[in-house]
């Protein structure tokens, strides 16, 4: 276990009681003493404290705007100053290989992606963009809930004014925060990027707040799944388009058949024509009926008792907002969107329900 | 009480046995959302997989400690698996089992011997 990497706040995290899981390489929280349902439902209703230092911080020149966007089906030449938008970087044969934040700040471009693939989309994005830097000396940390701005606020009162996808760069007891409202639990909140030996001081000002709970990665894959995102690895992954995954909406329009900048990006071919076209598969919400939750890799069926498969559950658990099992799928183009499909789970066929995602509704301060 | 190296705590009521988790095991298994009983009825062997219970986090089974009849099971598990977490020692017993040789109870730990085990 010695080579898992340990992430800043350790010693805040062993205090508030957290059991640590290997995640990526890193020796990371899954849950404190609370535990991963109280989490959960504490950070719906208040405000909850996630460190999520793993991921990997990136900044480009702001003229690198350009090269980005033969990575990205993105307009980030378009993206104005203090804004931020979800990006992906797609393969040559359409398929995702990675999702991730990208902000246009005044000096540069700041970008956020996942934990696991932060080596690769650091390589990747150099083949193709001169000053590319990986961000090493600061934690991350997303404050997220409908309490989150009354806590933030308290330390950095200009938060108030930012909305969701605002980024800033802030001043706080001599350090500077980058700061953005986003989040990935579906609720309101901040991601926060701060020097890692300012950290310790920030997180604790933060937890010793009535509104904040440290929240583990257990409620934040919960969390995220209610919220009907997709988590890459699970739901995104380099043979799965994100026509697919059902994200058109981050192909930006100057990018799209007949925007601006149309195409140009890896795998354009196909994914501009399962835009026009359809795709073969999409992703679903299911609503598991019972109890028992269906988990990422349950196979789909299109029966209870033979048929075929018609594709398999990306990711799934229980929904504790919810208070029901939810899961999302893969599922065959051809499926109709009311039929109901058989999840198969310990060898016996249990019906799931197709819903629209997300299962839980954001409340975002647009 | 005996317990076993599975963490399941099991009662011995004349001949039938009464088997459920320890507080250990609630807590390491984190909310408890689901919970799969067998039928009563049920003939079991030593370590047949016959409980499945799902956490937030999980699934993992509970075995059966003897070879044996299922007398009863406690459906109300079934309806309310937070009880699991609530009160594992009490109200949250996974099912009864009519011992078909009560010997095989003196391969198991008691109090002293798996509060040694868990540290």
């Amino acid at each position: 276990m010695s080579d898992l990497k340990q992430l800043p706040l350790r010693a805040v995290h062993e205090a508030h009681g957290a059991k640590f899981v290997p995640f990526a390489g890193y020796d990371m929280p899954v849950q404190y003493a609370a535990g991963v349902m109280s989490e959960h439902l504490h950070t719906r209703e208040k405000a909850g404290l996630f460190d999520v230092s793993h991921m990997g911080q990136v900044l480009l020149p702001l003229g690198a705007d350009a090269a980005l966007e033969t990575l990205v089906p993105v307009d980030v030449i378009g993206l104005n100053e203090g804004r931020q938008r979800y990006g992906l970087f797609t393969s040559d044969a359409g398929g995702v290989l990675d999702d991730l934040m990208i902000a246009r700040r005044a000096g540069d471009l700041f970008l956020v992606v996942n934990a696991a693939r932060k080596a690769h989309d650091i390589a990747h994005m150099r083949g193709t963009i001169d000053g590319v830097q990986e961000v090493t000396d600061r934690a991350l940390l997303a404050l997220q809930g409908p309490l989150a701005v009354t806590a933030l606020e308290r330390l950095v009162p200009s938060v108030a004014q930012m909305k969701f996808m605002d980024v800033a760069q802030v001043a706080w007891n001599g350090v500077e925060l980058w700061i953005s409202r986003s989040g990935y639990t579906g609720e309101d909140g901040f991601e926060i990027s701060v020097p890692s030996d300012a950290a310790e001081g920030f997180a604790t000002a933060l937890l010793e707040m009535d509104e904040v709970l440290p929240i583990g990665l257990g409620a934040r894959d919960s969390l995220r799944m209610e919220a009907g995102m997709p988590l890459y690895g699970n739901d995104l992954a380099e043979e799965i388009s994100p026509i697919e995954a059902g994200l058109t909406w981050a192909i930006s329009k100057a990018r799209r058949t007949g925007g601006a900048r149309e195409g140009g990006f890896p795998g354009a071919d196909r994914i501009l024509d399962e835009m026009e076209n359809g795709a073969p598969r999409r992703r679903v919400g299911l609503r598991p009926e019972g109890r028992a939750p269906m988990r990422a890799g349950v196979p789909l069926f299109d029966a209870a008792e033979g048929g075929a498969q018609v594709g398999t559950v990306t990711s799934g658990g229980f929904g504790p907002s919810i208070g029901a099992p939810i899961a999302m799928g893969l599922i065959d183009s051809s499926v109709a969107a009311d039929a109901t499909l058989y999840g198969e789970v310990r060898g016996k066929r249990l019906p799931a329900v197709q819903t629209e995602l997300p299962f839980n509704k954001p409340d975002y301060k647009r | 009480m005996k317990f076993t190296e599975e963490h399941e705590w099991l009662r011995v009521e004349d001949d039938v046995v009464v088997v459920g988790i320890t507080e250990h095991a609630a807590s390491a298994l984190g909310d408890v959302v689901f919970v799969e009983l067998p039928e009563a009825g049920t003939t079991v062997s030593k370590d047949d997989e016959i409980v499945v219970i799902e956490s937030v986090k999980a699934a993992s089974d509970i075995m059966a400690p003897i070879d044996g009849e299922i007398t009863e099971v406690n459906d109300a598990l079934a309806d309310n698996p937070g009880m699991v977490n609530e009160d594992p020692l009490g109200a949250a017993w996974f099912f009864k089992i009519k011992a078909s040789d009560l010997s095989q109870m003196d391969d198991y730990m008691d109090e002293a011997a798996y509060k040694d085990m868990i540290g």
